[in-house]
């Protein structure tokens, strides 16, 4: 009994003995962590040093000098100007771009996609509900890249070529009168020219929207202090379409609308979408949406059944109870998995390569890669250019979660 | 009674109306579908649809494989037997079998080989799947099937695998006979012991040090490169400082161990199976192989393609990233802050960016950290890649394992007078690995998924082999339905099935009662 009582008191009164920092355990967690820094600072040595001999024996040198120098080949995608005399460093801004895009895209796709198959697949609608399962366990057993080259594939092979749409009797015709045209090569879309006014007409549709909001609000204010219930829905529509559209009539038309047509072996003018971001943006978007539709699956189920009963009670219909009570309640369990599903996107986007769209993976990962054989400062970029995203989509996601979050008391 | 009821009722009825059936629409397999099919105009509409779609694709995929031709040499003449009729040309999936499952390259009369190895997998799985109910000695199946399928798979001499498993054997023995002595002879071993590894690792760092004054000098101090430049110089002269008493220190921690005997046994250990594995391997398996040879035709990795290469990065990383995973999860939870530190910037740091961008590493970074002229496989790079990578998606998973569990049970191991080890093994891990089977699982189909990607890299798993030798072939040009499919289905079949594995695990797991 008396070593017990005596023993924590020697050890305060400070006679420090080397075996203490093994056996005791307010030192040894120091000495773990000793030894941890010296394993961390061997590996630094030894993975340093072969880097540097290889590098000597190589005849080459971390530089990133190649940034500056003139890429060399042309880009199919490119949102900002760029040509085959501009830099590597454009190359790789264009690149960078080309992800962001797909991967907005494909987000937004994948989310209308998620919730449409997740609300389904709990419908009371049996055939409706089998083939949303159907469609979740297909999507999800299957590698993305599979899915992005069997629609690639099915684009190519399936879209008619541009040189079918010549001659006085084409096999294939535009669509929309004459506007949009579907190929193997991607679709060519109007695009529209902006003339002189074309602010005026902008800034008449950015006040009409203020408007919308005002209106709303004043609604709202209406039917909390009086009582009086203003209908808005179909206000809201007008305000949105009818002052930007007689702006655009009274001007004369300052917004025009310059249409794809046949020139040669393409299609020439209008905006094209390449069949490889299709491609692309659809696999990502198709495949994401079965898991996203798992996660909001979950998040209606989460809910209590009392909560749909409580709503049923007071009165309210179906779509208004999944609208009104259970979805604004489910989106706090299904945001969390959203975030991680839109970092998945944007990783996965990283794909590109395997179709050829133009993303930072294929300029800076692939050409610029092969044409300068700079692999480690690429790559090193490349993976800089990753890490940043996925921490600032995480960033703000977690700022837009915690604005959601239950407020406890 | 009747009397009053005369005046005031028309019509009483005195004996009870025989039970009628329910109306037609109330019953059976029309209120089914009213019910279920046709509840409202919305319903209704939605049915309509959907039966529609369902109509259109059958009508689209039956003819296609109804008419589908399993016989013939070419897309040509695939063409040529259909006529102009819709119709698949499975006849690819028959002529290309071999190269959608093993490869281009394995050799055609060792295909038997990885065939075996599969069903091997099967049998050995099973005593770690269904642990319940099959005796707990099978697992015994288990430990041996990686150095039988490794054998079957690259073949070359029995030997070498057998003598791999022996040192581990070997080495367990040591374990035991030194945790079995007595103090007094333990207490020489622990002073050689100490004394040799106390001395090698001052030598080690010695070298480190100098090689950390190297690569700074190498960096030079122009412009941002001060930075590197003065964190190799001052991780150099910490190196210099320390060398001697690191050394010193850790040997008087081993020889100190004698008594209670944990780290002398650890590192002693440690050393034979270096000692076996180093010097001793390769030649005494190479002497049993000239006196007996056991022998398959080696087959280098380079050769591995197909369906089966999918597999085989499947198993080998899901196995070694799950402990990996743990260890990194631990990390992430200790309270040491270096070690804590280390382990979230891994962690964060590989699930920041894309795969591919890890494939890449592997294919033209990892060489130069690599000492010069060694020459290590691609497949182990890769195998190396994504290890890592799925090592700390599960690490997160097990995380939230171990967060999700009361604090009272850590308390509660502690007030048992468990140590650090005894209680994660114990009390923690157990829970909070049942807590993650399902995130597990879900990083594990999502890493198996994940291994079509290496043919971004060239390699020729069954995705490569669709992209490369077979739609560029002469033969079965641009053939895109069939094999895209084909190979859809089998990673459909293998994912479903170990998701559905996974929540028949849960069910099992169920200590609670509901």
């Amino acid at each position: 009994m008396t070593t017990l009582a005596d023993q924590p008191v020697k050890a305060l009164n400070g006679s420090f003995k080397l075996s203490m920092l093994l056996n005791d355990t307010r030192y040894r967690s120091l000495t773990f962590q000793f030894i941890a820094l010296v394993a961390i600072i061997a590996f630094m040595a030894f993975v340093g040093g072969n880097l540097v001999r290889n590098l000597t024996e190589a005849g080459l040198n971390i530089s990133y000098a190649f940034l500056g120098e003139p890429s060399g080949y042309d880009i199919n995608q490119r949102p900002i100007e760029y040509d085959s005399q501009s830099s590597h460093g454009r190359a790789a801004l264009v690149g960078l771009l080309n992800t962001l895009i797909v991967a907005f895209l494909a987000c937004v796709t994948a989310t209308i996609f998620g919730v449409i198959a997740g609300v389904l697949r709990l419908s009371n609608n049996w055939i409706v509900s089998k083939i949303m399962a159907i469609y979740v366990e297909i999507f999800r057993n299957v590698p993305v890249l599979i899915w992005i080259l069997i629609i690639f594939s099915v684009m190519i092979n399936v879209a008619p070529s541009p040189r079918d749409f010549r001659g006085d009797d084409p096999v294939a015709s535009m669509m929309l009168f004459d506007s949009i045209a579907v190929t193997n090569r991607g679709v060519y879309l109007p695009k529209p020219v902006l003339g002189d006014g074309s602010f005026l007409v902008f800034g008449v549709f950015i006040l009409s929207i203020i408007g919308i909001f005002a209106f709303r609000s004043y609604s709202r204010k209406q039917l909390f202090d009086h009582g009086r219930l203003i209908p808005t829905f179909w206000p809201s529509v007008g305000l949105f379409f009818v002052p930007a559209i007689l702006m655009q009539l009274i001007l004369g038309g300052p917004i025009s609308l310059e249409y794809p047509a046949l020139a040669g072996f393409n299609f020439r003018g209008g905006i094209t979408i390449l069949g490889s971001l299709i491609a692309l943006w659809f696999a990502l978007a198709i495949y994401t949406g079965a898991f996203i539709a798992e996660n909001v699956r979950a998040g209606i189920l989460a809910i209590s059944k009392g909560q749909t009963e409580a709503a049923g009670a007071l009165g309210l219909r179906p779509n208004r109870i999944m609208s009104l009570v259970v979805l604004p309640q489910a989106l706090r369990v299904i945001i969390p998995p959203l975030i991680s599903q839109y970092l998945n996107i944007t990783k996965n986007s990283s794909l590109a390569i395997a179709v050829g769209y133009m993303d930072v993976t294929g300029t800076l990962g692939g050409i610029t890669l092969l044409q300068t054989g700079r692999a480690i400062e690429t790559i090193l970029l490349l993976m800089l250019f990753y890490l940043t995203v996925s921490l600032l989509i995480s960033f703000f996601m977690n700022i837009f979660n915690n604005r959601m979050k239950l407020q406890e008391r | 009674m009747s009397d009053t009821h005369a005046q005031s009722v028309a019509f009483v009825r005195e004996t009870e109306i025989p039970q009628q059936p329910p109306p037609m629409l109330e019953s059976g397999a029309v209120k089914w579908v009213r019910e279920n099919l046709f509840s409202g105009w919305f319903n209704t509409i939605m049915t309509l649809i959907a039966l529609y779609l369902v109509f259109k694709i059958l009508v689209g995929a039956a003819p296609w494989f109804y008419n589908g031709v399993w016989d013939a040499g070419s897309i040509r003449e695939c063409r040529d037997i259909l006529a102009g009729k819709t119709g698949a040309c499975f006849a690819v999936l028959v002529d290309r079998w071999d190269h959608l499952v093993f490869g281009f390259k394995y050799p055609q009369d060792a295909y038997w080989r990885p065939l075996i190895a599969f069903l091997l997998l099967l049998v050995a799985a099973a005593p770690a799947l269904f642990g319940k109910y099959l005796p707990r000695k099978m697992l015994i199946l288990t430990a041996i099937y990686p150095f039988v399928a490794f054998w079957l798979i690259w073949g070359g001499t029995l030997w070498l695998p057998v003598m791999v498993a022996a040192s581990i054997i070997a080495t367990a023995m040591v374990f035991r006979l030194v945790e079995g002595m007595a103090i007094s002879t333990r207490q020489i071993l622990a002073g050689a012991v100490g004394l040799v590894s106390g001395l090698g690792l001052a030598w080690l760092l010695f070298k480190g040090a100098g090689e950390l004054v190297f690569i700074a000098n190498n960096i030079g101090a122009s412009g941002l490169s001060i930075v590197p430049y003065i964190l190799f110089w001052a991780a150099g002269i910490f190196t210099y400082v320390c060398f001697i008493p690191m050394g010193i220190f850790v040997g008087y921690a081993i020889y100190q161990s004698a008594e209670d005997g944990g780290l002398v046994t650890i590192v002693t250990a440690l050393f034979a199976i270096y000692f076996m594995l180093a010097y001793l391997l390769g030649p005494v398996s190479g002497t049993l192989n000239s006196i007996i040879p056991l022998e398959l035709q080696a087959v280098p990795s380079r050769d591995m393609g197909g369906f089966m290469l999918c597999m085989i990065l499947g198993t080998v990383c899901v196995s070694l990233s799950v402990p990996l995973g743990i260890v990194l999860a631990l990390g992430r939870q200790s309270n040491m802050p270096l070690i804590k530190g280390v382990c979230v910037v891994f962690i964060e740091f590989v699930r920041g960016v894309p795969l591919i961008t890890l494939l890449f590493v592997a294919n033209v970074m990892l060489a130069y950290f690599m000492p010069p002229n060694s020459n290590f496989d691609l497949i182990l790079r890769v195998i190396i890649m994504i290890t890592m990578f799925s090592s700390a998606y599960i690490a997160e998973v097990i995380r939230g394992g171990l967060a999700a569990l009361p604090k009272g049970q850590y308390e509660a191991a502690d007030s048992l007078g468990l140590n650090y080890a005894q209680a994660t093994r114990l009390i923690i891990l157990p829970q909070a690995l049942k807590i993650s089977i399902p995130g597990i699982v879900n990083v594990a189909v999502g890493l198996f998924k994940d291994t079509t990607l290496v043919s971004v890299i060239s390699m020729f798993d069954i995705v490569g082999m669709i992209r490369g030798p077979i739609q560029q072939s002469t033969d079965w040009i641009s053939i895109y339905w069939e094999v895209y499919g084909f190979a859809a289905l089998l990673f459909f079949v293998v994912c479903y099935s170990i998701s559905q594995y996974s929540q028949w695990l849960e069910r099992q797991l169920q200590t609670d009662h509901h």
